[in-house]
C-alpha cells in the first residue's frame, strides 16, 4: 500500500484541489482507467459499448507513431453536420487517441509499446485536452498535465534502428494546436477526413455510413456528394498535388490558417486556400528568423531545394523546424511528397491547379 | 489560490522522487494551474529549461523574478519548442524582473494578449551577435495594450524588441544592443517609442509596414527622446529575412509606413543612414497584396539632433556603395527614396533638425542609372519637405 506510486498520489491530490478551485482540470480524471471506456486489459483498448474506433485519411505526423482513435458520444446524443464539413459535438463527447510504437515496423502488430493517450473532452467550458502517459508496465496511463519526455526506439521498415526522445505535449500545448479563433476544436473528425472505409470487427464500411447507421450524426448530406481528403501515403489516392495539399493541411493548417496562431506569417496552408502567395509561392518570410535559412521564398516553383517550406520540414532544430512542436524526426516521405509537388509547379502553373 | 499553491507544494513534496528539482515541470505546472490574481515567482538562479514554457488562456497573472540578473531562465540546452516563453490568448499579464537566455527561437512571444507588460525583462543571447541566435527577444504580436519598460534586449538575429500587428503600444526606458534591429514596430497602430537607448545594432529603430499580413498597416507612431547611436554592426540576420536588407549603420528607418512622427531624438554616428524613409520598392520584392500600400506618407521628422563623424558608409550593400561614390565620407543624415504616394498629399515633413543634411535619392527617376551615381540626380534641398506646418520645440 505504501508503494502507491507518488505520481498517482500527486495526480489525486492535484485533482482534489482542482475540484475546489474551479480549475479546468476539474473535468479530467487522474487515470485513463477511470473513464471506463475500455474493457478488460486496458492496454488492449477493447472498446466498451458506445466507444467507436475510427481513423482519418490524412494523419498528423508524430515521429512515426502509430495511433488508434475512438469517439465516445454521450448516450442518445448526436453529432450535427455543418455545411463547411465540420461537426458540432455534444457536450461530454470524448475523443481518444493513443500513440504507440511496435518494436519493429516490419512486424507492426508485435511488441507494441504504448506511449501516451490524449483525450479531448467537450466540457461546459469548451474542448480541453489531457495527456495520459503510459507506465512501463503498460497497465495504466496517468494524467501528466505538464507533459513528459520519454526515451523511444524502434526499428523502421527498412530495418534501421531509430532512437529519440519522444515528447508528450502539456495541457497548454494541446490547446496550441487545437485553438482556432480563441476556441479549442478537434482537428481530425471532419467529414472529408472520415469519408473512407474502416475495417470494423464486422467488416469494412465507410465511416460516415457506419456512424449514420449507428444514429451518431444528424444532418449529413448524401455521402457521395461529400469530399474526401487524400491519404497522402497512398499513391493511388489522388494526384501528387492532392496528396501534398492533404499533407500540408493536416500537418500545418491547424496553425497556418486565418484565426490560428500561424496567421501572423500570412502563410495559409489549409486545404481550401487557393491564393498562390498565401500558399507560399514567391512569398517572402515575415518573422521566420533562422527558419528562412538562406532562402528568400516559402515556395519557389520548380525548386524545392530553394524553398523555405522544405528547409523547415527537413530540420529538427527547434528554432528552425516546422511544425514547431510534436516531432523530433523528419517525415522523410512527407518531405519527398511536398518536394515532388513543388518540383511540378512552375511560374506558368502555380497552385492551385 | 494560496490553497492550491500549498497543495501543489505538498504534492511536489510527495512527488519529490519523480520531479526532483525539476523547475521546468514545476513552472509549467504552475502556469497551467494558475488562477486569476496569482503571482508566480521565478526563483533566483540560472535555471536550465529544455522546452517552451507556455502560458495559455489565463487572466490577471503576475510572473516575476527577483531581478533580471538574478532569476535567469536559460534555454541553451533547448530541445523542444520554438520559443523560450509563449503567452497566448491571455488578458492582463505582467512579466517582470527576470531574464530569458539563449532560446532557440524567440525569447518571449506573446500572441493574442490583451494588455501585457514587460517590466525589467532581459532577453539575451549570451554568445554575441550570431545568425544562429533566435529571431526576436521581446515579441508581442497581435496584442492590444502593450507596455515594455526598463527592459533589455541583446543579440537577437532579427529584432531585440519587436512589436508586430498590435495596437496601443508603449516602449520606453529600454535598451537594445547587438541585435540586427534594436527596436522594431511593424504593422502596428498607436505606438509611443520613447526614452530608449538603441546602440550597436545593425539598425537602431525600425518602423515597418509589410505586405501579406493580417493587420495590413500601422500608423500613429511616435518615436521621441531616444538615443540612437553607433548602430554600425554588420547585418547578421539569416539570409532571406526582410531585416537582412537593413544597411549596417542605420539609425532610424521608416519602411512603407505612414503617420510616423520622429522628434527630439539624438541620432549619432550611424555610418550609413541617420534616418531613412523608404518605400517597399527598395526591397525589390514583388508585391501581390492588393490591399498593401508600399509608399511612405505622412512622415514627420523634426527637432532631432544629428551628428556623424566623417567616414564611409557600409560598402556591403548597393545603396551604401552608391552613397559612398556620391558623397564620399560625408553621408547625409536624412535619406529619402523620393517615392511619394500618388494618392496622398502629405508626404515627408522635415523641420528644425540640428545639423541634419538631407538627400532625396529619387529612385524612380534614378533607378535606371543605379550604377552611375555621378550622373544621378539627387536633391539635397529639404525645402520641398518643409510642409509649412511648424512643429514647435519643447
Amino acid at each position: 500500500m505504501f508503494k502507491f506510486s507518488s505520481k498517482v498520489l500527486c495526480s489525486i491530490l492535484l485533482f482534489s484541489s482542482i475540484l475546489f478551485s474551479g480549475n479546468p482540470l476539474k473535468y479530467a480524471k487522474p487515470k485513463l482507467s477511470d473513464y471506463g471506456v475500455f474493457l478488460g486489459n486496458l492496454a488492449d483498448h477493447t472498446p466498451g459499448k458506445g466507444v467507436i474506433p475510427y481513423d482519418v485519411s490524412a494523419q498528423l505526423f508524430t515521429d512515426y507513431a502509430l495511433k488508434s482513435r475512438f469517439i465516445v458520444l454521450p448516450k442518445g446524443k448526436q453529432l450535427s453536420y455543418n455545411s463547411d464539413g465540420s461537426f458540432d459535438f455534444p457536450r461530454e463527447t470524448i475523443l481518444i487517441k493513443t500513440f504507440y510504437y511496435p518494436a519493429d515496423f516490419r512486424n507492426p502488430n508485435k511488441n507494441i509499446r504504448l506511449m501516451e493517450t490524449r483525450l479531448l473532452i467537450h466540457t461546459p467550458e469548451g474542448w480541453l485536452g489531457y495527456p495520459y502517459v503510459w507506465n512501463d508496465a503498460q497497465t495504466e496511463a496517468l494524467l501528466e498535465i505538464a507533459g513528459e519526455r520519454m526515451n523511444a526506439t524502434f526499428i523502421d521498415i527498412k530495418g534501421d534502428r531509430t532512437t529519440f526522445e519522444y515528447l508528450v505535449p502539456n495541457f497548454n500545448q494541446c490547446k496550441g494546436c487545437h485553438v482556432n479563433q480563441n476556441r479549442m476544436i478537434p482537428i481530425g473528425p471532419k467529414a472529408r477526413l472520415l469519408n473512407h472505409e474502416f475495417n470494423y470487427k464486422d467488416g469494412k464500411m465507410n465511416q460516415l455510413k457506419k456512424w449514420t447507421s449507428l444514429d451518431m450524426i444528424k444532418g449529413l448530406p448524401d455521402i457521395s456528394t461529400l469530399p474526401h481528403t487524400s491519404n497522402y501515403s497512398d499513391v493511388s489516392d489522388g494526384s501528387t498535388a492532392n496528396r501534398a495539399r492533404a499533407w500540408l493541411d493536416i500537418n500545418c493548417a491547424h496553425c497556418h490558417r486565418l484565426g490560428a496562431p500561424g496567421e501572423t506569417s500570412g502563410l495559409f496552408l489549409n486545404i481550401e486556400e487557393t491564393n498562390g502567395t498565401k500558399l507560399g509561392v514567391y512569398k517572402p518570410p515575415i518573422a521566420a528568423g533562422l527558419g528562412a535559412g538562406n532562402f528568400k521564398h516559402t515556395i519557389v516553383p520548380g525548386k524545392p531545394d530553394e524553398s523555405i517550406m522544405i528547409y523547415r520540414m527537413e530540420s529538427t532544430n527547434p528554432g528552425i523546424m516546422m511544425p514547431e512542436l510534436g516531432r523530433k524526426l523528419v517525415h522523410k516521405e512527407g518531405v519527398e511528397l511536398v518536394k515532388a509537388w513543388i518540383r511540378g509547379l512552375s511560374d506558368n502553373h502555380p497552385p492551385p491547379e | 489560490m494560496k490553497n492550491i499553491t500549498s497543495k501543489l507544494t505538498l504534492c511536489l513534496l510527495f512527488a519529490n522522487f519523480i520531479f526532483a528539482s525539476d523547475i521546468e515541470k514545476d513552472l509549467q505546472t504552475q502556469f497551467i494551474l494558475a488562477e486569476p490574481g496569482d503571482t508566480i515567482t521565478i526563483p533566483e538562479g540560472v535555471h536550465q529549461i529544455r522546452g517552451t514554457l507556455s502560458i495559455e488562456g489565463k487572466k490577471n497573472l503576475l510572473i516575476r523574478g527577483l531581478g533580471m540578473d538574478k532569476s535567469i531562465l536559460s534555454f541553451s540546452g533547448q530541445t523542444d519548442g520554438a520559443q523560450g516563453i509563449s503567452i497566448t490568448n491571455c488578458k492582463n499579464i505582467i512579466l517582470e524582473n527576470f531574464a530569458v537566455q539563449d532560446s532557440k527561437g524567440d525569447a518571449i512571444k506573446a500572441q493574442y494578449v490583451e494588455r501585457i507588460e514587460f517590466r525589467s525583462i532581459k532577453a539575451e543571447w549570451t554568445n554575441g551577435p550570431k545568425p544562429t541566435n533566435g529571431a526576436y527577444g521581446i515579441y508581442p504580436v497581435q496584442c492590444q495594450n502593450v507596455l515594455i519598460e526598463f527592459s533589455v534586449a541583446i543579440g537577437a538575429s532579427d529584432a531585440g524588441i519587436y512589436v508586430g500587428q498590435s495596437s496601443d503600444i508603449i516602449v520606453r526606458h529600454s535598451t537594445a544592443y547587438h541585435n540586427v534591429a534594436g527596436i522594431e514596430i511593424e504593422n502596428s497602430f498607436d505606438a509611443l517609442v520613447h526614452t530608449n537607448n538603441a546602440y550597436e545594432n545593425t539598425g537602431g529603430i525600425l518602423i515597418f509596414d509589410l505586405p501579406d499580413l493580417v493587420q495590413k498597416k500601422g500608423g500613429n507612431i511616435h518615436v521621441y527622446h531616444n538615443i540612437v547611436r553607433n548602430n554600425n554592426l554588420d547585418n547578421f540576420a539569416p539570409p532571406g529575412n526582410i531585416v537582412g536588407k537593413v544597411l549596417p549603420g542605420t539609425g532610424i528607418m521608416v519602411l512603407a509606413a505612414n503617420d510616423v512622427h520622429i522628434y527630439e531624438n539624438t541620432i549619432q554616428n550611424n555610418k550609413s543612414i541617420g534616418t531613412g524613409i523608404v518605400s517597399y520598392f527598395i526591397t525589390e520584392e514583388a508585391i501581390t497584396d492588393s490591399l498593401y500600400n508600399p509608399y511612405t506618407s505622412d512622415i514627420h521628422i523634426y527637432n532631432n539632433i544629428y551628428s556623424r563623424e566623417a567616414g564611409l558608409p557600409t560598402l556591403d550593400y548597393e545603396i551604401g556603395k552608391l552613397m559612398a561614390i556620391k558623397y564620399g565620407r560625408n553621408i547625409p543624415d536624412i535619406i529619402y527614396d523620393g517615392m511619394q504616394d500618388p494618392d496622398v498629399k502629405e508626404g515627408l515633413c522635415i523641420q528644425n533638425n540640428f545639423r541634419a543634411e538631407f538627400t532625396n535619392m529619387d529612385i524612380e527617376h534614378n533607378f535606371e542609372k543605379w550604377y552611375s551615381p555621378f550622373i544621378s540626380n539627387f536633391s539635397e534641398d529639404p525645402s520641398p519637405h518643409d510642409c509649412g506646418r511648424q512643429h514647435t520645440a519643447n
